[in-house]
């Protein structure tokens, strides 16, 4: 990244405001336990859903008696964590494919769109169903399931990237060198694909934080009492009409950490790619 | 051209191959014993056993079985649910239409609005109107439905008691299909209409109302940004420049003259929004319990009932590619520059 694209970015409004939400998140997940008086998981029969605003829970209870504020700041580090995750396990094996793909071309090329093709038949949250019933239900599966729907997309962004790079004179010179395949391939071409991933990956996560909190509202996801955003809003669905503050705080999490990571994703395609912007 | 068209549905062969063998090795290794789903008890009898297993065809070997698979799919027959014993195929086709009316009327609205709001954002570029609708149009994108349509629940019906939470229509109405789009055949039927008037009409629409918007929110903040930027791309060229000049009323610029050729890219990806909109449904149908193939299919998952997924996964997944490959040939068909 040059200089020129730092400023660009933060001449940027949506990336600004992206990253100042992902920053609150981060800062909130780490400081969770500085910051809530409460425990996230125990039980307390004298606090029965209390709505926001009570004395000594700032956000209310609830139908147990668990602390909402608290549970929402422990369900950001559930949240950024899933997002991360599933990122580093999609991203590498999706761009280690588009590169192969785009580099080989031919057969190579072939089947891997194939496998693509095959994988993008599927609607996301119905493959992560699928692949959550086999491995059974949980957080670590259904983060396994969110990250095999999440492949093609690097893939695609990946061989694109790369289909450009190998026809340049620093890839034929590194040819003519004599390099390895894998040597051009990681470090050569590799690097100059790393402008669309990296908006993919800001997007990316935050298609993982929504597809594993579908999960979790689906009961396939993280199991009660872990503080999921998503298993919440599912355990909370009872109480919608005698106490809807249970129902809307985990969601609005939900929505404003994808929004921060859309917003940053934004930005960073703007700054990185200026010719895309209108 | 025709070369082009039938080098296009070969491609699709591989692929249509590839789901049919992947959702069949999938069920497959979902734990648990189908031949003990279907006899429950009485499977502790070795001999009933046994011939369950032969009946279903679950001893042959596994390449014998995907070939049976296969072969019967080519004769109509997509396996019977192990949970209600009717045929897959069939379920499949009473649920469609259910899932198909919500879909249409969530595009509906999707469209409506999203064009409107994309129109409005690019003639008022950088505009504080511009601002304003696209952070409506980046949070309805970002938005987690299945909270969505909750939230909806809270305020229409259980606040102001507008609308009913779940279903389809009243359950006081009782009446044949003919379409199974209840908000023809509630028109339709003139015995219906005869005892009833329109109540089953406006019932079935106050049904469909709040699960349409919950799923038609994304569609409706992916158009609108894309209408945006393709309109301001547009408007930017020569003949946009003409027209104006000419004094036409931007309205007539706008609409009939920019519109016209910012709607080609906005179309295509309507078409390959498809199976975003079959993720719309599992989740907007399990929270409106609407009837359709998403509840079916989560339903059907839960029970392990492992012929409906197999056979509704795959139906969907070769309609997904389907469709994907007929909206991609439409559009190289209309611009020719794209041909390779």
């Amino acid at each position: 990244m040059d200089e020129k694209t730092i400023k660009r970015f933060f001449n940027n409004k949506s990336g600004i405001i992206g990253g100042g939400i992902i920053l609150i998140l981060v800062l909130f997940a780490l400081f969770a336990p500085l910051l809530s008086a409460h425990s996230p998981t125990i039980i307390n029969s004298n606090a029965l859903t209390l709505p926001p605003f009570s004395e000594g829970h700032f956000l209310g209870t609830d139908d147990v008696g668990r602390d909402l504020w608290s549970r929402l700041l422990y369900g950001a580090r559930l949240s950024l964590g899933i997002g991360i995750a599933v990122v580093i396990i999609s991203s590498i094996i999706g761009t280690t494919l588009g590169l192969f793909s785009g580099y080989f071309g031919g057969k190579v090329d072939w089947a891997i769109m194939r496998i693509t093709d095959i994988l993008m038949a599927f609607p996301s949250i119905l493959l992560a169903i699928v692949v959550v019933s086999v491995l059974g239900p949980g957080l670590t599966n259904a983060v396994i399931a969110v990250a095999i729907v999440a492949i093609p997309q690097y893939i695609r962004i990946v061989r694109a990237a790369a289909m450009v790079e190998k026809n340049k004179d620093y890839t034929t010179a590194a040819i003519n060198f004599g390099a390895k395949d894998t040597r051009i391939i990681f470090k050569e071409i590799f690097p100059n694909t790393l402008a669309p991933l990296i908006v993919q990956c800001s997007l990316g996560v935050s298609d993982a934080i929504l597809n594993v909190a579908a999960l979790g509202f689906l009961g396939l996801g993280a199991r009660p009492p872990l503080p999921e955003w998503g298993t919440m809003l599912s355990d909370s669905r009872a109480f919608i009409q005698s106490a809807p503050w249970m129902v809307t705080l985990p969601g609005l999490s939900i929505l404003i950490a994808v929004l921060g990571f859309n917003l940053l994703g934004d930005g960073l395609r703007d700054a990185l790619n200026p010719k895309l912007k209108n | 051209m025709l070369t082009f068209f039938s080098k296009k549905l070969l491609e699709l062969i591989p692929t249509l191959i590839g789901i049919s063998l992947l959702t069949f090795f999938l069920v497959r290794i979902i734990p648990g014993d189908p031949v003990m789903m279907m006899l429950g008890e009485r499977g502790s009898d070795p001999a009933l056993y046994l011939e369950m297993k032969k009946n279903l065809g679950l001893d042959l070997p596994v390449y014998q079985q995907y070939l049976n698979y296969i072969g019967n799919m080519f004769h109509g027959d997509f396996g019977t649910s192990l949970v209600s014993k009717t045929p897959v195929l069939e379920e499949f086709w009473n649920r469609f239409p259910a899932t198909l009316e919500l879909s249409f009327v969530a595009l509906l609205f999707a469209f409506s609005f999203g064009l409107v709001f994309g129109i409005l954002a690019a003639v008022k570029h950088n505009s504080l109107w511009d601002y304003l609708l696209m952070t409506f149009s980046l949070v309805g994108y970002s938005m987690p439905i299945f909270w969505w349509g909750l939230i909806l629940i809270i305020i229409f019906s259980v606040g102001l008691g507008l609308t009913p939470v779940a279903g389809r229509i009243s359950m006081m109405f009782d009446f044949d299909t003919i379409t199974g789009f209840y908000l023809i055949d509630t028109l339709i039927n003139t015995e219906l209409i005869e005892e009833e008037g329109f109540a089953p009409f406006v019932s079935s629409l106050s049904h469909l109302i709040l699960p349409a918007i919950a799923m038609g929110t994304i569609p409706m903040a992916i158009i609108a940004r894309m209408t945006r930027s393709s309109l301001l791309e547009v408007l930017h060229e020569e003949y946009i420049k003409v027209a104006k000049a000419k004094g036409l009323s931007p309205f007539r610029v706008v609409v009939v003259h920019a519109l016209k050729n910012a709607l080609i890219p906005i179309v295509t990806i309507a078409g390959l929004m498809f199976g975003t909109m079959i993720t719309g449904a599992i989740l907007t149908e399990t929270i409106f319990s609407w009837p359709g193939i998403g509840k079916w299919l989560v339903a059907s998952i839960n029970a392990r009932d492992y012929p409906v997924i197999q056979s509704g996964v795959l139906i969907i997944a070769s309609m997904v590619v389907v469709i994907n490959a007929s909206v991609d040939l439409l559009y190289q068909y209309i611009n020719p520059t794209l041909r390779k």
